[in-house]
């Protein structure tokens, strides 16, 4: 570890911290574009002017758009999130338990689809060429091109509805036991790891194939080392940063983008309250569940680019 | 006694990318004593990789050993279990690769590598596996011994890189060593060091060895026996004495005939005439940001001056990082001079290329080193040659068309290449179109950066013969970038020698047996002459060799 790393270890944040400015000052004031009028839609078509006039002026509707954004920046850094237009409870709130719900289903799929997809991947690229790769290749080609609503709605006709082994939803308030987790959370997690493996698969074996074909891999063959060696002590350590990157972008998915599954589960997580608010024109709610999810995508990213940065030896 | 090696009518088999498989290795058979230094020599593509190879049993993805057997201390080869040749790798046979920069892991230190041999055959304890390391760094007369291990690939020169990688072949005591050219990447004075060391621990240890390269000076040096290949088939074998001086087989001479010095003849008397065509004065250049002062943060050329006479030819040599391919770019206006004048034909031109008039840039052309990165890909050879007829001329397709069979005529190839793709061409034939094109814009002044670099032999023979006809009849000059004396020497007027950016020394042929500069007699005593004893007599000042290596 030395100043070099560490600058650019800094570096590194400091994008990530300005990525995030710009984001929320994008996520504002595309909030603000959306249509209808909030003060309007919250008072039902029969309000008279006045009371809308009056409405707009108590919520600052009517300030100039940069004071808004200035006013809420400051609230998020206070850890004030806003109070929610559509039923006047704290953001937080709102929020809070779902989040948790979301950060659990993530946890969970992660758990299953990272060890799952890094083996897969890396015997894929092992055994390059054969029955077995190309199996891996068909099936996770297949994955990827099957959207997720088509995965997520067969798991319920067949676990839920022939088979009747697993409920059809999933209220992960319930949970009393072990078994009664791991039944309310498998079918989503199943879905959740079938779209996020693909990719982590297709991109590990891309990236260990990579390294495999490079000289000193032909070298350590040539010193007599066996294929297991070959790949965990001279491949993989050169293809990690290309690896973890793939990962952190599929985990990402995770957190944000996973209204489908919640849908069609009734998962109460984060995605599911995001897009009801939109259908609300809730914008402090909009707007934190954006930042949300721009939070997560970037701590993953960086956490990726941290790794690589630290697995390089050129840079140590 | 039986030969530790022994070769009988191996075949080898490669699978084309359309599926066909071509017998790329045809019966080939020698042996090896013990103790004994083999050099197979060819050209690319003759094989000699391939054969080295399958003493490990081992064949590139894509190849397979068909036929014939590779008897190693009594065993074969071919006829052995992955698993059981594991065990012969890296303890009976080791292999000492081409680029060691790229052989060598970089996320792991030098001294883990070095040493794995040990561990993953069970040899030694890893403490006994590092002070037999160390004693092998110090047998290879590497700097630091103790320390230099602890250090990660990128932070050691390329030459060190190279001793270590013989260092790794070294320590599970082998029987064989095979080296896979290992001093091709490497510059003259760093080569010497190399094979130096090579050839003391290789007697001492009494280890026979497998010496793979293309060049026989360097082969004359370390090699007992020669084995001469050409397209997957021995042509010759002999004492390196015999192949030297009595070779039989016409491949060989041919081979030998590329080293014999070609002294420009009668260099068209000089036209001295009052102006010269390109003079240079005091230019710098460099990279990086630029400083306070204007001068660019690195500074690759400094203060260099020459001058190229109207149909002379300047030789530029040096070794890697001298600052020789940034001058020409600076010069051809792609790097554009912090400092410095560049005076063409009488005119003084702008340092950017953007700066230039499209006729300046017409009359100086510039020819890279790799026709494989400078030729785009997807363009035929005639649209290659017709970009810059219509960027330069101006011509209409029908000229275009009479102009690109001249070209071709001119760089003695077939015209009907024209619809070939570069993938389609051997790398002879590429860096011909290469030049063709800076042909078509009827330029008075060619730089050329390394262009015979990356060709074998006997094929950069024949181009540099191209360019002294092409001189004769259009009257051209060249400046003549390269690290190689004899290519510099059989066609220049004129020889500068840079080091560090610097011009030290200008020099006619003539006189280059006697430079004055200390760095120039470093530089041309370096390079291996086909005398076997060469090497042995060799005495180089030490003072000077460390004063000027600088890896």
């Amino acid at each position: 570890m030395n100043n070099r790393v560490l600058s650019l270890v800094l570096s590194r944040l400091l994008i990530a911290l300005i990525t995030l400015v710009i984001v929320s000052f994008a996520v504002f004031f595309a909030t603000t574009l959306l249509p209808g009028d909030t003060a309007t839609i919250l008072l039902g078509q029969a309000a008279t002017p006045e009371a809308v006039e009056g409405l707009r002026k108590a919520m600052h509707l009517d300030d100039p758009a940069i004071f808004r954004f200035l006013r809420w920046i400051v609230g998020l850094l206070q850890g004030d999130l806003g109070t929610s237009y559509a039923n006047e409870m704290p953001v937080a709130d709102l929020i809070g338990g779902r989040f948790i719900n979301t950060l659990q289903l993530a946890g969970v799929t992660a758990l299953f689809s990272v060890p799952i997809a890094l083996t897969l991947g890396i015997t894929a690229a092992m055994l390059r060429g054969s029955l077995y790769d190309r199996a891996v290749t068909v099936l996770t080609i297949g994955v990827i091109s099957v959207p997720e609503f088509m995965i997520a709605t067969s798991a319920v006709l067949i676990f839920a509805v022939y088979l009747k082994w697993l409920p059809a939803l999933s209220f992960a308030n319930e949970v009393t036991s072990l078994t009664e987790l791991l039944r309310i959370y498998a079918m989503p997690v199943i879905t959740l790891t079938f779209v996020i493996s693909a990719q982590m698969i297709r991109m590990t074996r891309a990236a260990v194939i990579e390294t495999l074909n490079t000289p000193y891999v032909e070298m350590a063959l040539l010193k007599g080392a066996s294929r297991p060696r070959i790949v965990f002590r001279h491949a993989l350590p050169n293809a990690l940063g290309p690896i973890v990157n793939a990962v952190a972008l599929s985990l990402s998915y995770l957190l944000g983008g996973v209204i489908i599954v919640e849908t069609i589960f009734n998962y109460p997580g984060i995605a599911k309250l995001m897009v009801d608010a939109v259908a609300t024109r809730d914008l402090p709610l909009i707007q934190s569940c954006a930042m949300i999810f721009c939070l997560g995508y970037l701590l993953l990213i960086t956490a990726a680019d941290i790794i690589a940065i630290l697995s390089n030896p050129r840079l140590r | 006694m039986v030969n530790l090696v022994e070769i009988r009518d191996l075949k080898v088999e490669a699978t084309t990318d359309s599926g066909r498989r071509v017998e790329i290795i045809n019966g080939v058979s020698f042996d090896i004593a013990e103790g004994e230094i083999v050099a197979l020599i060819g050209e690319s593509g003759s094989g000699k990789t391939t054969i080295a190879l399958t003493l490990m049993g081992h064949a590139r993805p894509g190849c397979r050993i068909s036929g014939g057997s590779v008897s190693v201390a009594g065993k074969d080869m071919v006829t052995l279990s992955e698993k059981q040749r594991a065990r012969v790798r890296g303890t009976e046979v080791t292999y000492v690769p081409q680029s060691a920069a790229a052989a060598f892991n970089p996320a792991t230190t030098i001294m883990d590598q070095v040493i794995e041999v040990t561990r993953i055959h069970g040899i030694m304890s890893s403490d006994e596996a590092r002070a037999r390391a160390v004693d092998l760094f110090r047998a290879l007369s590497l700097p630091e011994p103790e320390t230099i291990g602890r250090r990660y690939p990128h932070q050691v020169s390329g030459g060190q890189l190279q001793r270590l990688s013989a260092a790794m072949a070294l320590i599970g005591d082998p029987k064989l060593v095979i080296f896979d050219e290992p001093t091709t990447a490497l510059d003259v004075t760093t080569q010497i060091e190399v094979l130096r060391a090579f050839k003391s621990v290789m007697k001492k240890g009494g280890i026979a060895g497998v010496y793979v390269s293309h060049d026989l000076a360097v082969v004359a040096q370390i090699a007992d026996r020669i084995v001469v290949l050409k397209g997957g088939e021995t042509k010759e074998i002999g004492t390196t004495e015999e192949i030297l001086n009595g070779a039989k087989h016409p491949y060989t001479r041919e081979l030998l005939a590329a080293f014999e010095p070609k002294p420009r003849g009668a260099a068209g008397a000089a036209e001295s005439g009052p102006a010269p065509l390109l003079e240079i004065e005091n230019l710098i250049a460099g990279y990086g940001q630029v400083q306070a002062d204007g001068l660019p943060l690195v500074r690759a050329v400094e203060h260099v001056s020459l001058k190229v006479e109207k149909g002379r030819n300047l030789g530029i040599i040096g070794e890697s990082g001298c600052g020789k391919s940034t001058l020409a770019r600076t010069i051809a206006g792609i790097l554009p001079a912090a400092v410095g004048k560049i005076v063409f034909d009488g005119k003084e031109l702008g340092r950017s290329a953007r700066e230039r008039s499209r006729d300046e840039l017409r009359e100086m052309q510039i020819v890279f080193q790799y026709a494989d990165t400078a030729l785009n890909p997807a363009k035929s050879v005639e649209d290659i040659l017709a970009r810059p007829l219509t960027f330069y001329h101006g011509m209409n397709a029908k000229a275009r068309s009479a102009r690109i069979d001249e070209l071709l005529d001119m760089v003695r190839l077939p015209r009907n290449l024209r619809h070939r793709r570069p993938g389609e061409l051997s790398g002879g034939q590429k860096q011909r179109v290469n030049f063709a094109r800076a042909l078509a814009a009827d330029p008075k002044l060619i730089l050329c950066d390394e262009i015979t670099s990356a060709l074998d032999t006997v094929v950069a023979a024949a181009v540099i013969d191209l360019l002294k006809e092409l001189q004769r009849e259009l009257g051209l000059s060249y400046i003549f970038i390269s690290h190689d004396l004899s290519v510099v020497e059989s066609i220049c007027d004129e020889i500068v020698v840079m080091y560090g950016g610097r011009k030290v020394e200008e020099i006619s042929p003539a006189k280059i047996k006697t430079p004055e500069h200390p760095y120039s007699q470093l530089l041309f005593s370096s390079v291996p002459r086909l005398d076997p004893t060469w090497l042995d007599g060799l005495e180089q000042d030490p003072e000077l060799v460390r004063a000027y290596r600088q890896r």
